[in-house]
């Protein structure tokens, strides 16, 4: 499913110092440093923000589209995300964003919160007829979905098989839209604002549908800031923003599950602890919930790469925002729409990034040769050699992406013994 | 590689710590995965083994783990020498539990351990001697087509 060409984060290649931060820090131990600059082997990567985070030299770049491809299209629609709504001071109406956005050069504003709720109540149709099997995992989060694909096949029959809520209002929009306008459907530009390049990738690669939703996905850093002096004009607005608690919720960890479940449910953030969990999971630990949802950033969008304000905080105005909202204000039968519409149109394939060969014998034998490897390696993971882990590095040597010459710790490792 | 065309694994298993024991079975349970074994083996492989590595942490105080991977089956030696299983088929039962109650309290020693192994695998085997200690054999079978 992930498209070689698509790209989830860049490197500058003049800041990037070689350091080892990022490569340790990956979970899937997709970066390398060769000759003094981090590789990203990008079939592996999630898009989990992790080395963004931790870059010490801002060397990572997110990909994500540029402001001015609105400008392409007659129509242009804004679809920001739940978790936009928690940046701004001093905002106590959502209608002030919508205004905003509309004074920044769009035309339409349709809350993703609003395809959230819809999604919400989708789900709860789908769960109460059973074919999912349990504990069914929440897909919302495109990272946490990449990292399922390639490293944990065995739970991909227990995936929540539910469009994310921007895909169901892409849908709508564009389909209103042409309506309205009377516009070709080419003539009509939707854009995402969206808190992190996982969501950039899954748009782009078209996650669970069969081909991209959207025309543009645009970083809420970038339209914050182009937002900022339109807001400040603005004292009252007349926009009433359609999206009830339950949607806006999304934003944060835990809103999903709780507007899906009573209970036995769980919600998990960060990517280390949903790793613990996935592996819990695998080992039928958690046999006894029924619903988990799982963002990979920390207190879940809010906590996204390109987002502004810090996570905490984010999540502290968020609930400002919803307390005097209703619980819901959207529902499917309100939408019009079958529960198809809310569902994949195609399940996302799993990846064999992992293996190490496609023949069985083949993969046996450099499982064998990496073992011999290891035995002579320090095992102290100190990256010099430039691989995150000695097993890592032995994997590659075997690969024949390494030389085994590149570990300079074996002496010390013999004099310490 | 042995003779046979297969990998060899040993592990020491240790006692002292039970809430993170399953470090050997997570690491077979991850190179599996790297072999591209199919992932429903995978799993049935991963929790009896994993089963097998917490009743020598919780009832023998540590023990060593011994997995042998050829391209016909698994194979797994679980190797204690604690205080044994009087009645192997009572230890067998569903929900039969001799583990203290503090270990219970902290979700584990539910009784499903022998009889999850043995509902996981092919072939099972205990040996055991009371006061000397327990092997366990597990074996599970590969499907012959792995690259299907």
């Amino acid at each position: 499913m992930a498209d070689k060409k698509l790209h989830t984060v860049t490197l500058e290649q003049d800041k990037c110092k070689g350091c080892v931060a990022c490569m340790k820090r990956c979970p899937t131990e997709a970066i390398r440093v060769r000759e003094g600059k981090a590789k990203i082997h990008y079939d592996r990567c999630i898009g989990c923000g992790e080395c963004v985070r931790i870059c010490p030299h801002n060397a990572k770049k997110v990909v994500y589209d540029d402001f001015d491809i609105i400008n392409n299209y007659k129509y242009k629609i804004a679809l920001p995300a739940p978790s936009f709504y928690g940046q701004f001071n001093n905002i106590d109406n959502l209608g002030i964003i919508i205004e905003g956005l509309k004074n920044l050069g769009f035309d339409e504003v349709s809350e993703v919160a609003v395809g959230a709720e819809l999604v919400t109540d989708a789900t709860k149709k789908v769960l109460s007829k059973g074919a999912i099997k349990k504990p069914i995992i929440s897909t919302a989060c495109p990272a946490i979905l990449q990292l399922i694909l390639i490293r944990y096949h065995s739970l991909t029959e227990n995936l929540l098989n539910m469009l994310a809520p921007v895909d169901v209002v892409a849908k709508l929009a564009k389909e209103n839209a042409e309506k309205k306008t009377g516009l070709k459907p080419e003539e009509i530009g939707v854009f995402f604002i969206s808190p992190c390049h996982a969501k950039v990738f899954a748009l782009k690669s078209a996650f669970g549908v069969k081909e991209p939703l959207v025309q543009g996905v645009l970083a809420a850093s970038d339209i914050y800031f182009r937002l900022l002096p339109h807001l400040k004009n603005i004292k009252f607005s007349a926009e009433e923003p359609k999206a009830g608690m339950a949607g806006i919720s999304w934003a944060c960890s835990g809103g999903e599950a709780s507007g899906v479940m009573k209970d036995k449910y769980i919600y998990v953030d960060g990517i280390e602890n949903c790793m613990n969990v996935l592996k819990q999971l695998e080992d039928k630990k958690l046999d006894h919930i029924d619903f988990v949802e799982m963002n990979a950033c920390v207190s879940g969008c809010v906590g996204g790469v390109l987002n502004i304000e810090n996570p905490f905080v984010a999540r502290s105005k968020i609930r400002e925002l919803e307390k005097y909202l209703p619980k819901y204000r959207n529902n499917v039968e309100f939408a019009g729409k079958d529960l198809d519409f809310f569902q994949w149109e195609v399940n996302p394939e799993t990846n064999d990034v992992m293996r190490l060969d496609e023949d069985f014998m083949v993969a046996l034998k450099k499982m064998s040769d990496i073992d011999a490897i290891l035995k002579g390696l320090p095992g102290l993971d100190c990256g010099n050699c430039g691989a995150p882990s000695c097993r890592a590095f032995a994997e590659d040597v075997v690969n024949g992406e390494a030389d085994l010459s590149l570990c300079n710790r074996k002496e010390d490792a013999e004099n310490n013994g | 590689m042995s003779d046979k065309g297969g990998l060899h694994f040993e592990f020491d298993v240790d006692g002292g710590n039970f809430v993170s024991a399953g470090t050997a079975s997570e690491r077979v349970k991850n190179t599996l995965k790297q072999l591209g074994i199919a992932p429903f083996t995978v799993r049935r492989t991963a929790i009896a083994m994993y089963e097998g590595e917490i009743n020598m942490v919780i009832h023998a105080g540590g023990g060593k783990a011994i997995v042998d991977i050829t391209p016909e089956d698994i194979k797994i030696w679980l190797i204690d020498s604690g205080p044994g299983i009087e009645d192997i088929e009572l230890a067998m039962q569903e929900g039969y539990s001799t583990a203290p109650e503090a270990i219970r309290m902290l979700g584990f020693g539910a009784g499903m351990g022998l009889s999850n192994m043995k509902k996981y695998s092919d072939i099972m085997e205990i040996d055991s001697r009371p006061g000397e200690g327990t092997k366990v054999f597990l074996q599970i079978n590969l499907q012959k087509v792995q690259n299907g």
